[in-house]
């Protein structure tokens, strides 16, 4: 039986920054939480896919709202309580276990949160293996999972139940919640059990993203090379290595929209990369042919270190290496990419897969 | 005439010049920093009014720039008991004060903290209404634990600082008057956690600070100088010392600052790379336009974090006074150094201890001190050690640097004398005139600072109008607080829409920088 103990939680959050494509936001928040929670209950079981019974209940646990605000107007702390109270009274069942709904930011850490409080494990998945900005964006939604009944709670004890028509539909009416919560509110979501898990989740995001974390803390102290580290664990390619000459950023609607340019170093020296981003690295294109597209992993990772930088930092003068990493195939068939391929982004590209885009621009 | 006087207090050296109208230096004098700070700005000064020959009553600002309150951190030297209000409950109760601080540091200020009801929402409406009562009680029971200072935070304060306003007037019925209280809102943005932190710190060095000022203010007066006393803060702007005095957490890292605006100016160059040698520690900067490139990384400060904006800086442990170790043919320079003690403990000045300022001067890399005290070191050892001095910077400078190609590199500080006139990586290496008080001088033309921090409704008026009413408003504070209105800049202008909100407030952050009227704009 693995545990994930106070220590775990640092590579947690550094290597699902890596596996959240520059989004997310600051992790900081959720690694306090976390760690405090460790601290204060004991460790968190870490439980695989099928470790758990196929008629268990499963829930998956989040953050929803404005980054700024969260990290201003912090949880009560019976937050997670009251949302399982919620869905266990609605399924007149017990939870088995918590889940993350995705790799990167704040919500790589409050699901670890939810099961320490809740004296719970937590299972080694998620349901996107990388970060996306929308709650129908999950490969739950490709199996038919429900994000309803849904659970929005405040740290005043407001609790909403939302019963949405369509995972879509989830999504606004959460967020409208959310808004009136002051933007900020704890969620719980996609209650499903043990047997549809272990078909629709993708498994092992959790002690991959530890395991991109440990690998990168330890290049830090002269092991190994972070970069290629990485690669290996992830069957990644190494795109391009650059530096940032360009960052161009807007706000539109609650996306950060924006491109980021590179200009090549090394071995790529004379060629220019793009990165579009929405909130997430989205698309990249070398010399303006694509190399890698959504939903495949895009991520920007500091040259010298390793480290994952958000697109909030990237800024001019980095030094930086970009890899693409494979999604997962539920991502890859037709209602995967009808939900978050590159023409759902408003690109007006098919998705071809970075095995195929990065292979033949050699690795 | 008119003159300045800029001081510099660094950990081995306190530096003084003095700077006529036209920004000529005068004179200059480094004096060894002493364990009370005084004295060392007491030598520093009678030295450099005695070489100017100018008539004290004629210096119209006195500038410091001083490491005490970051030292006072680091060392946890003097620090206060505090006492934490935190406004937010039932929010925040999941985070509490103090998580990951380091043991040690809280051994002297306590963990003594009290959560109560309060807090407002993004858009300044009530998250929970304080009671006055449960305020009040808290107070009372913080000062049964003997705290010496306060701090109080409050959710979204940095949009509506009302309930900490309400908590400081119990304060100041609990405690008195004259007791130390820090409001957060006062002293960082959003995020609750770094700006309480920043809080905490800044209860913590009040009183410390607040002794250093006054003996500053009194070694001053001593010399006849009545000119205005400021104090740098670690952005390249000045606080009037009364007002430094409230928020001494703002001097935190003003001295690479400092420094990093004194090698701009002294060298003329906007962009270039800064390399700062001390008696103990190099510090390495970048300069963009002029000023210090600033880290995005989370800034730690005696292993707190905070959100204050910092220079980009790396810090290695290599200065005049490095203590230089010879052992089976290989050479190692530092991190420990005689600091202050060079003048007696170097060969060169008759002490015993070989130091990174005896090889550079047995190598003929330096001239001070008595050269024949260390005549007869092995040519080997003196070889390897100018090496090792020079790789250190290089390295240094390389992982600085934001191209490959090769950039200015500008050499400032007292012990830049260990360094040869060509580095790896570097354009050209300029050693500037009076290299070796770059401090004091970017101390002594530091320009003054106006903010403004609010939220606005952008809905009514436009927002082209609500941004050039934000930057009026900053400009005309900076005009309050002594800048020349022509020489004023909008050097910051932060715009923060508060996603989903259904009205269209946004806050504007907006920082507008200006020369002390009456002083020549610096190149």
């Amino acid at each position: 039986m693995r545990t994930l103990s106070v220590e775990s939680i640092d590579n947690l959050a550094l290597g699902a920054a890596v596996l959240g494509t520059g989004g997310g936001g600051d992790p900081y928040l959720g690694r306090l939480m976390a760690k405090e929670a460790i601290r204060e209950k004991g460790d968190v079981r870490l439980l695989d896919p099928d470790e758990v019974p196929d008629d268990a209940l499963v829930i998956p646990s989040a953050m929803m709202g404005a980054p700024s605000v969260m990290l201003e107007k912090l949880p009560n702390g019976n937050e997670p309580q009251a949302a399982f109270q919620a869905v266990e009274s609605y399924f007149g069942k017990k939870a088995f276990a918590v889940m993350p709904i995705e790799a990167g930011g704040i919500n790589s850490c409050i699901p670890v949160y939810t099961a320490a409080r809740l004296g719970l494990p937590l299972v080694d998945c998620d349901a996107m293996g990388r970060a996306f900005p929308e709650i129908q964006m999950t490969t739950l939604t490709i199996g038919g999972i429900n994000a309803s009944p849904m659970v929005c709670c405040d740290e005043r004890g407001n609790k909403v139940l939302i019963e949405a028509l369509s995972n879509s539909w989830a999504e606004s009416i959460s967020r409208a919640v959310t808004i009136s919560m002051g933007l900020a509110s704890m969620i719980g979501l996609y209650m499903l059990d043990g047997k549809a898990l272990k078909r629709w989740s993708v498994r092992g995001t959790v002690s991959l993203a530890i395991e991109i974390g440990r690998r990168i803390a330890d290049a830090g102290r002269g092991k190994l090379d972070p970069v290629e580290s990485i690669l290996e664990l992830t069957k990644g390619y190494r795109l391009f290595v650059g530096k940032v000459i360009d960052v161009q950023r807007s706000l539109t609607t609650g996306f950060v929209r924006g491109t980021a340019s590179f200009e090549g170093l090394e071995g790529h020296k004379g060629a220019l990369f793009e990165v579009h981003f929405q909130n997430e690295n989205l698309i990249g294109l070398r010399d303006r042919e694509p190399c890698a597209m959504v939903p495949d992993l895009i991520t920007v990772l500091d040259r010298e270190t390793g480290r994952p930088i958000t697109t909030e930092h990237l800024r001019y003068g980095q030094r930086v290496v970009i890899i693409g990493m494979p999604c997962s195939p539920i991502w890859r068939t037709e209602a995967g990419l009808c939900l978050v391929g590159p023409r759902y982004f408003k690109y007006d590209r098919d998705y071809v897969p970075l095995e195929k885009l990065a292979g033949r621009a050699g690795r | 005439m008119s003159f300045r006087l800029g001081i510099d207090v660094g950990g081995t050296n306190t530096d003084a010049v003095i700077l006529d109208p036209g920004n000529h230096v005068i004179a200059k004098a480094k004096r060894p920093t002493t364990e009370d700070v005084s004295t060392g700005i007491h030598e520093a000064v009678d030295a450099v009014l005695t070489l100017s020959a100018i008539d004290p009553g004629e210096i119209n600002h006195a500038m410091l720039g001083t490491t005490h309150c970051t030292n006072a951190i680091v060392e946890r030297k003097g620090l206060a008991r505090v006492g934490i209000i935190r406004l937010s409950a039932p929010a925040g109760l999941a985070v509490p004060p103090y998580l990951e601080w380091p043991d040690d540091i809280l051994g002297h200020l306590g963990t003594e903290y009290r959560i109560v009801k309060g807090g407002y929402e993004y858009n300044g409406a009530s998250l929970t209404p304080p009671d006055p009562r449960e305020v009040e009680e808290a107070l009372k029971s913080l000062k049964k634990q003997e705290v010496q200072a306060l701090a109080i935070s409050c959710v979204f304060s940095p949009v509506n600082a009302g309930q900490e306003r309400m908590a400081r007037d119990k304060a100041a019925l609990v405690f008195g008057e004259d007791f130390p209280v820090s409001l957060s809102s006062e002293i960082g943005s959003l995020g609750i956690l770094e700006r309480e932190n920043a809080t905490i710190l800044n209860a913590a060095i009040r009183r410390i600070a607040d002794t250093a000022y006054r003996s500053f203010q009194s070694v001053l007066a001593g010399h006849g100088v009545r000119g205005d006393l400021y104090i740098t803060q670690n952005d390249g702007t000045l606080m009037a010392v009364n007002y430094a005095r409230r928020y001494p957490v703002f001097t935190i890292a003003s001295g690479p600052t400092n420094s990093l605006r004194g090698a701009a100016f002294l060298s003329g160059l906007k962009e270039a790379i800064v390399v700062d040698v001390g008696g103990t520690t190099t510090d390495v900067g970048i300069l963009r336009h002029g000023f210090p490139r600033e880290s995005t990384a989370e800034v730690l400060i005696g292993g707190v974090r905070t959100n204050f904006r910092m220079p980009d800086l790396i810090s290695i442990g290599l200065g005049g006074g490095s203590l230089v170790r010879w052992r089976d043919g290989s050479c190692s320079v530092g991190p420990d150094s005689v600091g202050y003690r060079i003048s007696s403990e170097a060969l060169v000045f008759g002490g015993k201890t070989l130091t990174a300022t005896d090889v550079a001067v047995a190598a003929g890399v330096a001239a001070v001190g008595q050269a024949d005290k260390v005549a007869a070191l092995d040519g080997r050892m003196l070889e390897a050690g100018i090496a090792r001095i020079r790789s250190m910077v290089e390295e240094v400078i390389d992982k600085m640097k934001t191209t490959s190609e090769d950039v200015p590199v500008v050499l400032v500080g007292g012990g830049s004398i260990l360094l040869p006139h060509q580095l790896a990586g570097a354009s050209r290496v300029v050693r500037p005139e009076h290299f070796d008080v770059a401090n004091a001088i970017g101390a002594a033309i530091s320009q003054v600072s106006g903010a403004v921090d609010g939220v606005y409704d952008v809905a009514g008026k436009g927002r082209d109008a609500v941004v050039s009413q934000v930057k009026e408003e900053a400009r005309q504070e900076a005009i309050r607080a002594g800048a020349e209105e022509t020489s004023i800049e909008i050097v910051e202008l932060e715009e923060i829409p508060l996603a989903y909100m259904p009205s269209n407030a946004v806050r504007f952050r907006v920082k507008a920088v200006g020369n002390l009227a009456s002083i020549r704009a610096p190149s």
